[in-house]
């Protein structure tokens, strides 16, 4: 499948700009800090969705047809940001005003329809129950869209993602996928050490969704996975091992960039190791 | 119109004329159909009813999202679960991002004092008040309540309905009349003092007044069904021509009617003193049957009387 190959390269060349332009809104946002790791664990999901995966009109980010998406994990908005200004609904010139006085790009999401941002988040577990409400009302107004949900791992110590994730299967929301960014760590430290998440495959299983277990970094697997997602009869559950601060040495799997300033000494050794050349 | 079947099953029959009239209405509950007056809506109107199960979180989140898409959403629940237990899903989910859902508390108030303070509700109003963009509304009798769940609706924001009272409450309104969110119903005029009220405690101080009329005291009674936003009108003219004003509602003193009252009067120049009554700022030690209560706090039709009576005794 010659398509798929171009695909997934245009989606790998998607990924790096969102890179660079992570890198230059941790600049933007300077001592205000950004959530930096678990921001870059999401771009080659957020890439994949918004580059091939999710049915959108670039010109016209409220089209009722549109597939929904809710970043559960509101924090996770450098990977967000960046996926809305490739599509054009937030512009590039925009993302310079990230976390500065007067803007809209806060630190966690504010709905903004006309930028492409759907919801508020935030505040951790709310995301998926969103999501039960959209999907539920695609079905009663017969519109096909399908609604992403992107949860962290850490975010699954919630109760009320449960509470939603029992209610996916009741109601039978086929139009419903839910994507776990996996990256083992929470704000303090890991998983296993603050509230084991256990195994999330499982759970979710149990829970009857169908599941799906990949690595979130490999853009031909989460594409696959995706795609394989909106056939599925159930709600989907995408377990993607990814890794916090994805990208750059000084970051990856270090806690310490799960909230934290990028000097400009730190910008410039990440932009070599990205070997930008877009 | 409306009978004295208690608030919980006009509640029921209100959702029945909206379900009738609305395509896009989504009733939802969480487990609480039977208690909501639902059962008969639920058989009507199946596609029209949700139940989420005991997940009032979950059920806030599911309502905000339906709302996005442009459905009229009412969800509906005992008031402890109702407000409490999903406080942060409706800041987020819809004071924050603006969705509008009409969320009725069942059973707010006392009345379901035999089961404990875990059922009774006394700080609903204040904590859902404190939320920017909640409108918040406290209908007297059954009647005020069928107007208040369809103005609801249509409402240009989420609101919270708060009902009070049990099956025999009684009717302040026998007969149709203009109902609006935000807009107090003069109920009786006076000079010396004017009584503002919510909920239950409406009737009762029309009670109070009738007793204070025979010591030849005037009474004002205002229905300030909607507490957020307060009518501050009635409350502009109630400070200019009464000697003492009085809120009382069957809520906790601390943050709901009194407060509101209290708070925007300070705004105000030279102002009558204003008697709190309410229920305490404590939760009960022993069972209490609704009436029981009610007297125990201070909040029958004689007792209010007599609070006010001395109170306006020492303002003369």
């Amino acid at each position: 499948m010659g398509d798929r190959k171009q695909i997934i390269k245009k989606l790998e060349t998607k990924a790096m700009r969102m890179w660079k332009k992570v890198l230059d809104m941790a600049l933007t946002a300077g001592a205000n800090s950004s959530h930096f790791g678990g921001g870059l664990s999401i771009v080659d999901i957020t890439a994949t969705l918004y580059g091939e995966i999710m049915n959108l009109d670039p010109n016209d980010p409220e089209w009722v047809g549109r597939d929904r998406f809710i970043l559960s994990k509101g924090h996770g908005v450098l990977g967000y940001y960046t996926a809305l200004s490739e599509i054009g609904y937030i512009p590039e010139e925009d993302l310079k005003t990230f976390e500065k006085n007067g803007s809209y790009l806060y630190g966690h999401p504010v709905i903004n329809h006309p930028k492409g941002i759907e919801f508020s988040n935030g505040s951790l577990g709310m995301g998926l129950s969103l999501g039960v409400g959209v999907a539920l009302a695609g079905k009663r107004k017969n519109l096909d869209f399908i609604v992403y949900v992107l949860l962290g791992d850490g975010e699954c110590n919630e109760g009320s993602v449960w509470e939603a994730a029992m209610a996916s299967t009741h109601y039978k929301l086929d139009n419903l996928v839910a994507i776990l960014d996996k990256n083992n760590l929470q704000q303090t430290g890991a998983n296993s050490e603050i509230m084991s998440v256990g195994d999330l495959a499982s759970k979710w299983k149990s829970f009857g969704w169908s599941v799906s277990e990949i690595d979130g970094h490999n853009i031909a697997e989460i594409y696959d996975a995706l795609m394989s997602a909106k056939k599925q009869r159930l709600p989907h559950a995408i377990v993607a091992n990814t890794i916090k601060g994805k990208g750059f040495s000084f970051a990856e799997n270090n806690n310490a960039w799960h909230h934290a300033p990028l000097s400009l000494s730190q910008y410039e050794a990440a932009l070599e190791e990205l070997n930008y050349d877009i | 119109m409306w009978s004295r079947v208690g608030p919980r099953a006009t509640f029921g029959l209100a959702a029945l004329e909206l379900g009738e009239t609305i395509d896009d209405l989504l009733i939802l509950t969480g487990d609480t159909s039977t208690s909501a007056g639902l059962e008969r809506f639920k058989k009507t109107y199946p596609e029209k009813f949700l139940d989420v199960g005991i997940a009032e979180q979950n059920m806030i989140g599911i309502a905000a999202g339906l709302a996005s898409e442009g459905i009229k959403v009412i969800t509906a629940t005992f008031a402890p679960f109702q407000t409490m237990r999903c406080c942060e899903q409706i800041k987020v989910n819809l004071a924050y991002m603006k969705r509008n859902v009409c969320m009725v508390g069942l059973a707010s108030g006392v009345v379901l004092g035999t089961l404990g303070y875990t059922h009774c509700c006394i700080e609903d109003i204040s904590i859902m008040r404190s939320m920017p963009g909640i409108t918040v509304v406290s209908p007297a009798d059954c009647t005020e309540t069928v107007k208040a769940v369809l103005a609801a609706v249509h409402h240009e924001q989420s609101v919270y309905i708060r009902l009070t009272g049990g099956a025999g409450t009684p009717l302040v309104y026998d007969e149709d009349y203009q109902f609006e969110i935000g807009k107090a119903i003069v109920l009786r005029g006076g000079g010396d003092i004017t009584i503002i009220a919510t909920g239950t405690m409406v009737s009762e101080s029309l009670k109070a007044a009738a007793i204070l009329s025979e010591q030849d005291i005037s009474s004002a009674v205002i229905d300030m069904h909607t507490i957020k936003p307060l009518d501050t009108a009635v409350i502009d003219k109630a400070c200019e021509s009464s000697r003492l004003i009085v809120s009382v509602e069957e809520h906790s003193i601390v943050g709901g009617l009194g407060s509101a009252v209290a708070e925007y009067k300070t705004k105000l120049t030279n102002t009558p003193p204003q008697l709190f009554i309410g229920l305490p700022d404590k939760y009960g030690e022993t069972v209490g049957e609704y009436s029981f209560l009610l007297e125990k706090y201070g909040l029958t039709a004689e007792q209010i009387a007599t609070r006010i009576l001395n109170q306006y005794g020492r303002t003369q």
